[in-house]
């Protein structure tokens, strides 16, 4: 039986069929989550989409994080659950504390959209662990608030614990501190990323297939657990 | 009813774009003079019951917990007359 990737679907959310589709061509069974359902499901690892969850209101993910179906997330991520946050996901893991720092406006104020070269950094993540360390993919980015920020200190600490899961090749596109373009917790399971690997994943829709490794990976670290 | 004000501001070592934008088009419209701007944002909250500590004590959970982003942001409370 295939493994079961939870989606969460916020009010707002945007790309929440992509990630259930990405699953689907990894393997998985894609389970729909309802922002307002405390129960997961049973859902082996949960993905929080893109998007613009409750239209950015406030800060990006800062009402999203008190979703009733968040409660539920950050208790398992607590417990080892693997969890996926991307864009506005990735947002929404910050406001809700499973990962430091928080993402800020573009510096240059644009909203940014373009297939973007990335180096995989962290391979010690079940979202990762099938690409190699140091592997160059390309993978769409779409944000106007994706500037990556944390004092020096948390940013140090996550450099030295190898908790930066993406960087940022060729430009910064948004103005994110050290290039980073996602980072994970300590224990590993909860990964944030600000562009969108679940848009590479066939070649007629994206431009490559290097984004579907973080959704194979998932499914093996499953199967190895 | 009582009505408190939250000012939620950006910490000052976070880059504002917005403010430097809001700067630029100041100084494209011809008012000189303008060395810096920083853009936040204001809450007015109206509240029923009394005692100003009490109004000021809740307001500053609210503001805590979801208003800002201490990560990022910094806020400040007080009492509209």
């Amino acid at each position: 039986m295939p493994a079961r990737i939870g989606v969460v679907t916020f009010p707002g959310s945007l790309d929440d069929r992509d990630a259930a589709r990405a699953v689907r061509l990894a393997g998985g069974e894609a389970v729909e989550l309802w922002h307002k359902d405390r129960h997961l499901h049973e859902v082996d690892a949960v993905v929080l989409p893109g998007g613009f969850s409750y239209g950015d209101y406030l800060r990006c993910g800062a009402i999203s994080r008190f979703a009733p179906v968040m409660a539920t997330v950050v208790e398992g991520a607590h417990e080892g659950l693997p969890v996926l946050g991307i864009c506005n996901g990735f947002q929404i893991l910050c406001e809700a504390q499973l990962l430091p720092g928080a993402l800020t406006r573009n510096d240059h104020l644009h909203f940014v959209c373009r297939d973007q070269r990335l180096r995989i950094e962290s391979t010690a993540t079940p979202w990762t662990r099938e690409y190699r360390p140091g592997q160059e993919v390309v993978v769409p980015l779409k944000n106007g608030e994706g500037g990556y920020v944390a004092d020096d200190r948390t940013l140090d600490e996550l450099e030295g614990e190898g908790r930066v899961v993406a960087r940022y090749l060729d430009l910064n596109p948004n103005g994110s501190r050290r290039d980073i373009a996602g980072i994970r917790n300590a224990a590993g399971n909860v990964v944030g990323l600000m562009p969108h690997p679940e848009h590479a994943v066939e070649a007629l829709t994206g431009p490559g297939t290097d984004g579907l490794g973080f959704f194979t990976s998932v499914l093996a670290a499953l199967v190895a657990a | 009813m009582a009505r408190v004000v939250v000012d939620v501001m950006l910490k000052p070592e976070i880059s504002d774009p917005q403010g430097q934008a809001v700067q630029g088009a100041l100084g494209r419209l011809g008012f000189d003079g303008v060395t810096r701007v920083r853009q936040g944002k204001r809450f007015e909250i109206e509240l029923e019951g009394t005692g100003d500590d009490d109004l000021l004590d809740r307001a500053d959970r609210m503001a805590a917990t979801l208003l800002a982003n201490l990560v990022i942001e910094e806020y400040a409370v007080r009492l509209e007359p």
